[in-house]
């Protein structure tokens, strides 16, 4: 609390998004986790909340006669403006923000005082709901083939490893140990997935140590075993995920990569796949283009291209799919690494897995999948999404490539997995949020020493209680297509890249589909289930008509109920559908007729929303739904509210537009 | 016949069909008059290929050897591969497909040969008559008339023969205000919005010239459609630098000081060759199977087809704003009358009118806007993607019409009673079909070809209940409000369905699309249990009641 300098500013003008010029008068208050707004308007007394982990920059800019504006950008992809009256009030919130968005100590994030109401019991259960073990048993191990390690007991081998390893039964702790030395930041090779069906394997680690010429002789060792775990194959794949340029430069540092000479049996390939810093400028330059007040189709494109991000997820997801081709065709296992083995191969490891196990693509077996290959290897969370305040070089969007590259799929293969967009947007939506205790840290050690399974709550449990809304209604686990392994094209003219607005333009909600088929069809499947729950009510009372004469009117509320939930879930999400921006030049008349506005107003339409505010503590303390509402609200006869004057039409959108 | 005289080899074995992804086919290719058949002669006759000599773009042959390659580039943007064995016959047939796909005369054209398996139930020819749309504007304003002075096509060619204008405005006047207009189109009702009562016009350029020539009765004309003391827009589809220019070869545009009722707007929408170009590039860029994400998003950025669908969307948009919005009347021209105007003033249409959102209200509105307003068809339509030939006045007009709707419909997915299927069906019979109802340039052209008695109207078909249920959008739900699609980059997309549909497996997409169906589908199956066992229940507690009660 100490580093707010003032608490409370009153007459703040509040800009929530890009495209809009329209400001909310209201009151800004900073607490110690959140950024909230709350709207002057009496009857709605709208509220945003920010949370200060989301916020990725601040930006004072100059004055103008209105006031001092403040933009500030948050990792989920919100863009705010704050326009603040006095120069002095604006300076301190400045300030206090910069404090408190870069916390120093874990202590300070949100998930150490986050409390949703769950007691000590139902705290343990929501941690326990993703198990590795079981998630390795489920592979078919530990087999004659491959068994689980204590050798990382205490952390002793390797720290950025868990303490339970999966590896060839053959490789002997000797060898892991002599491996482990040989190997960078010695993450020794390990088991990522297991094909039980043709005992194909897929395993991580970090670079070789060879520089120029050295060799090890257990590293050796250790590769052997891998090929021998799958009697098969007479060979293994080593794919190193790094452009060669970027692996021979390695070298000169005593790393590297595997010489072919020196290890039998190995197929060596580059995949060529960006460092964190070429992704993260990426990055940077596609939400760039997104901020672009209404540019050009040929500006958006241009711009697209550009920033080479469709191109690095092209290169993530080509790379997965060379695994899981060279896994599940030619039945041959694969090493995986790219300089530490912590971002690169994390990102093709779990897109392979994906597109092998049609486990990984249930709402189950994906959060599993994150556990597996991102939070258990040690991915740095925290220097990567810059929880705590650091190198801001170590920051780059590792995960939220390997999510984008699980849309792109989801667009490819509709009906193959079991959650939907929402799901997706949600996930990397709390890897930053630090509301939840899953992803903090940079590694297992350091979360264990935190103590975070006592101290916090877990998400998956929290995604899995509210799993109903993250349904994909088209996924059907019987479907050939969800069986199988997926076998996605490779031309960007087969499988079509798209930019995904729902993420990077994610509070933009007009510039996304007005009405959403997923929602829809999760509305009539709902419907469907209380329809066949209600024939079956029907059924037996007919066969059996005089016992149930009681239950009558019983039945018939149901019914209404049922009714009533599907007009609501089809209309309740809607948004105000108003013009954008059409025309620079369009000017209102001056005659324009005070009575143009009409009584029903037609702009008004049966919307639903991308992200219902189905998480409630996300719409709570993140105020994702603040478009929504606001257009709500707006929207002369937007829902329960008598219709207003539209004369002083209170769509500014347009106003605005018109006078331009 | 003397299609017999273009075909020298009727037949040939051995023939090979390759299509991406499908296995390759060997079996009988056979030529006809209008039709390549290639038939594999199988008991099942799974295998087979029926194609329209008229949806042949292009063909290109090769040789290796004596086996002879043709490669098919068709207007729907297929591409065969044919593997002929035999140098002679291969040219032969190279030879015959090329002047067959080719005719000159409208009248060989296959509808005219065409003889429908299916009985007609509603003739489409007349589905969409001027008078029964009367009607229903009568029922609403009395403002307007229609008016027969274009009957026998002599004051506009372009026009139909029934046009709806101001009441207060006598054929006389029409007659001048023709002779002040590009091709004599005169200012004419597109479309009347009943909430406000706001309409939108259409016509061609006023023939100002460089000495800013001007014509009282089409003064008269435009401001009859303004309420006392209202102002309209005036649209212009051309950015004014153009219409500026256009004034040399007298043409022009609406001078603010003799129309100080109107404002105009200019909203640039590209025009003929360039559009051609757009789609060449764009197909071309769809069909490089190279793996490089830059070269292709490049080359989509510099075909710019995405930048006409922005374009045309935004004119139509504000179109569409003005008349809701603003409650101002609207006219819209460019410079013919017969391209940019008739996408805006329809575009603004499937906006603002729900009707027009329809499967019958969309093909009323084709018939209205496009058919009768005298969109030329034939010139734009006579070649796709794969023309070599430069000619002036092929442009996908009409597709990126389509495009358009699609992307309003991937907006609202809900709000339309026809799918996707059904604007691709548009797209295919639009440049190659067996029906009568996209040939031409005018309702003059096909009233001299007696289309109507000598050919059977797409809509006689397509309105049949086995080929509608194809077309029907599963999702929708009638929405009887204003649509505003978003015109950012980030909302428009490429046109898949189209552009990339014989470059990839749909399998996913369309087992994703059956579900979707079968979602739907067994829902209303149990809401029709639901209700007929609640109907039953309710008789026999009546009953019950009836006997419980003393």
């Amino acid at each position: 609390m100490e580093h707010i300098r003032t608490p409370k500013v009153e007459n703040v003008r509040f800009i929530d998004r890009i495209s809009s010029r329209k400001a909310a008068l209201g009151t800004l208050y900073l607490t110690a986790t959140h950024v909230i707004f709350v709207e002057n308007v009496s009857e709605t007394r709208k509220e945003t909340w920010i949370l200060h982990s989301q916020i990725s920059s601040i930006e004072k800019q100059a004055t103008t006669a209105t006031g001092c504006p403040l933009l500030i950008r948050c990792k989920n992809f919100q863009i705010i403006q704050l326009i603040i009256p006095q120069e002095r009030d604006c300076h301190d919130v400045y300030i206090s923000l910069i404090r408190l968005t870069r916390p120093v100590k874990y202590e300070e994030l949100y998930c150490f005082s986050f409390n949703p109401k769950l007691d000590k019991e139902e705290r343990e259960e929501g941690w326990k709901l993703v198990d590795l073990n079981e998630e390795y048993n489920r592979m078919g191990i530990p087999n004659n083939y491959w068994q689980i390690s204590d050798v990382n007991r205490e952390y002793g081998v390797c720290d950025s490893y868990p303490t339970e390893v999966y590896v060839p039964r053959s490789a002997t702790a000797h060898i892991i140990v002599g491996s482990s030395k040989f190997r960078s930041r010695r993450r020794f090779p390990a088991l990522s997935y297991y094909c039980k069906d043709n005992h194909a394997s897929i395993c991580r680690s970090s670079q070789p140590l060879s520089g120029f010429s050295a060799r090890c002789l257990e590293d050796e060792q250790m590769l052997q075993a891998i090929r021998k775990a799958n009697p098969g194959s007479d060979f293994i794949y080593v794919v190193d995920t790094r452009p060669k340029l970027n692996a021979m430069a390695n070298r000169a540092a005593g790393k590297g990569y595997e010489n072919e000479d020196n290890y039998s049996n190995i197929k060596f390939q580059f995949i060529g796949i960006e460092n964190i810093h070429v992704m993260r400028n990426s990055l940077q330059k596609m939400l760039e283009v997104c901020e672009l007040r209404s540019p050009s189709m040929s500006d958006f494109l241009w711009g697209l291209e550009n920033s080479g991000w469709l191109k690095h997820i092209k290169a993530i997801m080509d790379a997965g799919i060379f695994i899981a081709k060279a896994v599940a065709e030619e039945g041959v296992s694969v090493l995986v690494h790219c300089s530490d083995g912590w971002d690169r191969t994390a990102q093709v490891c779990s897109v392979a897995s994906l597109l092998l196990d049609p486990y990984y693509r249930t709402l189950k077996g994906f959060m599993v999948l994150i556990e597996k290959d991102w939070v258990s290897f040690g991915h740095k969370f925290n220097h990567r999404y810059g929880n705590l305040d650091g190198d801001p070089k170590e920051i780059s969007p590792v995960i939220d490539q390997f999510i984008e590259c699980v849309w792109q799929l989801m667009e490819q293969f509709p009906c193959a997995f079991e959650f939907n967009e929402r799901f997706l947007i949600h996930i990397q939506h709390h890897i930053y949020s630090c509301q939840f205790g899953n992803f903090l840290c940079n590694s297992q050690k350091e979360r264990q020493e935190l103590k975070i399974q006592e101290r916090t709550y877990s998400l998956w449990a929290h995604l899995w209680k509210n799993r109903v809304d993250y349904m994909n209604p088209l996924y059907r686990a019987d479907h050939g297509q969800t069986q199988e392994t997926l076998h996605p094209q490779t031309a960007p003219c087969n499988f079509l890249y798209k930019f995904w607005s729902g993420m990077y333009n994610r509070f933009e909600k007009g510039m996304h589909p007005r009405q959403s088929v997923i929602d829809y069809l999760m509305a009539v499947k709902e419907e469907t289930q209380q329809l066949e729950e209600e024939l079956e009510v029907l059924e037996e009372r007919l066969s059996n008509l005089k016992k149930v004469q009681v239950n009558n009117n019983k039945v018939k509320n149901m019914q209404q109920d049922r009714n009533k939930a599907l007009r609501l879930s089809a209309s309740n999400n809607s948004i105000a559908n108003t013009p954008q921006e059409y025309s620079n030049n369009l000017k209102s008349f001056p005659s324009r007729s005070p009575s143009q506005g009409d009584e029903e107003d037609s702009a008004l339409i049966l919307t639903q929303d991308n992200l219902k505010s189905s998480d409630p503590d996300l719409s709570a303390t993140s105020d994702q739904e603040s478009g929504v509402e606001d257009l709500n609200c707006r929207s002369p006869s937007g829902g329960c509210l008598p219709s207003e004057d539209s004369g002083k039409d209170p769509d500014s959108d347009e106003a605005v537009f018109l006078t331009a | 016949m003397e299609f017999a005289e273009l075909i020298k080899t009727p037949r040939a074995d051995n023939v090979v069909l390759h299509r991406p992804f499908h296995p390759a086919v060997e079996g009988t290719l056979c030529l006809t008059g209008h039709h390549l058949i290639l038939s594999s002669r199988r008991h099942d006759n799974a295998e087979e290929l029926w194609l329209l000599h008229s949806n042949i773009d292009s063909i290109e042959k090769r040789f290796v050897g004596s086996l002879g390659t043709i490669i098919i580039k068709c207007k729907d943007l297929r591409i065969i591969q044919l593997d002929i064995p035999g140098m002679e016959e291969c040219l032969n047939i190279a030879s015959s497909i090329e002047a067959l796909s080719t005719l000159d005369s409208v009248t060989l054209m296959y509808p005219f040969f065409y003889r429908p398996m299916f009985e007609v139930v509603e003739d489409g020819w007349h589905s969409f008559l001027p008078e029964r749309e009367f009607e229903l504007l009568s029922s609403v304003t009395s403002d307007w008339r229609l008016s027969y002075v274009n009957k026998e096509f002599s004051v506009c060619p372009s026009y139909p023969p029934i046009v709806t204008v101001p009441k207060s405005i006598d054929d006389e006047a029409l007659r001048k205000v023709a002779t002040f207009r590009h091709g004599g189109r005169f200012p004419v009702l597109s479309y009347y919005h009943k909430k406000n009562g706001m309409v939108m016009m259409r016509s061609s350029q006023p023939l100002t010239g460089t000495n800013g020539r001007r014509c009282k009765e089409d003064e008269k004309l435009i401001n009859a459609t303004l309420r006392a003391g209202k102002r309209g827009y005036i649209i212009d589809t051309r950015s004014l630098n153009v219409a500026q220019q256009a004034r040399a070869k007298g043409g022009g545009f609406e001078q603010e000081v003799h129309y100080p009722q109107w404002r105009r707007i200019h909203k640039s929408i590209e025009r003929y060759n360039i559009l051609q170009e757009s789609l060449i590039k764009l197909v071309e860029a769809c069909n490089d199977q190279s793996h490089n994400m830059d070269r292709w998003l490049s080359k989509l950025e510099a075909s710019n087809w995405l930048t006409h669908i922005k374009e045309i969307l935004t004119a139509a948009c504000l179109a569409a704003q003005c008349i809701d919005r603003e409650g101002a009347s609207v006219l819209v021209h460019g410079t013919e009358g017969t391209d940019s105007t008739l996408q805006v003033t329809s575009l603004a249409q499937i906006i603002l009118d729900p009707r027009c959102r329809t499967i019958h209200g969309f093909q009323s509105l084709v018939e209205r806007e496009w058919l009768q307003a005298g969109h030329p068809f034939q010139q734009r339509c006579a070649q796709s993607a794969y023309s070599n030939s430069k000619q002036k006045w092929e442009a996908p007009v009409f597709l990126l019409f389509l495009d358009c709707v699609w992307q309003i419909l991937r907006q609202f997915p809900c709000s339309f009673e026809f799918s996707e299927h059904f604007l691709i069906m548009l797209f295919e019979h639009a440049y190659a079909s067996q029906f009568g109802t996209f040939l031409g340039n005018n309702e003059n052209e096909r009233c001299k070809l007696k289309l109507p008695q000598k050919t059977m109207s797409l809509w006689s078909w397509v309105n049949r209940p086995p080929e509608l249920s194809r077309f029907k959008n599963p999702l929708f739900e009638a929405n009887s409000l204003v649509i505003w699609p978003s015109v950012a980059p980030q909302s428009l997309q490429l046109w898949e369905g189209v552009f990339l549909r014989w470059n990839r497996s749909s399998k996913f997409l369309d087992e994703a699309y059956e579900e979707m169906i079968n979602i739907i589908e067994y829902n209303r199956e149990l809401q029709a249990k639901v209700n007929a066992l609640r109907r039953q229940l309710a008789e026999l507690e009546t009953d019950d009641g009836m006997q419980e009660s003393p």
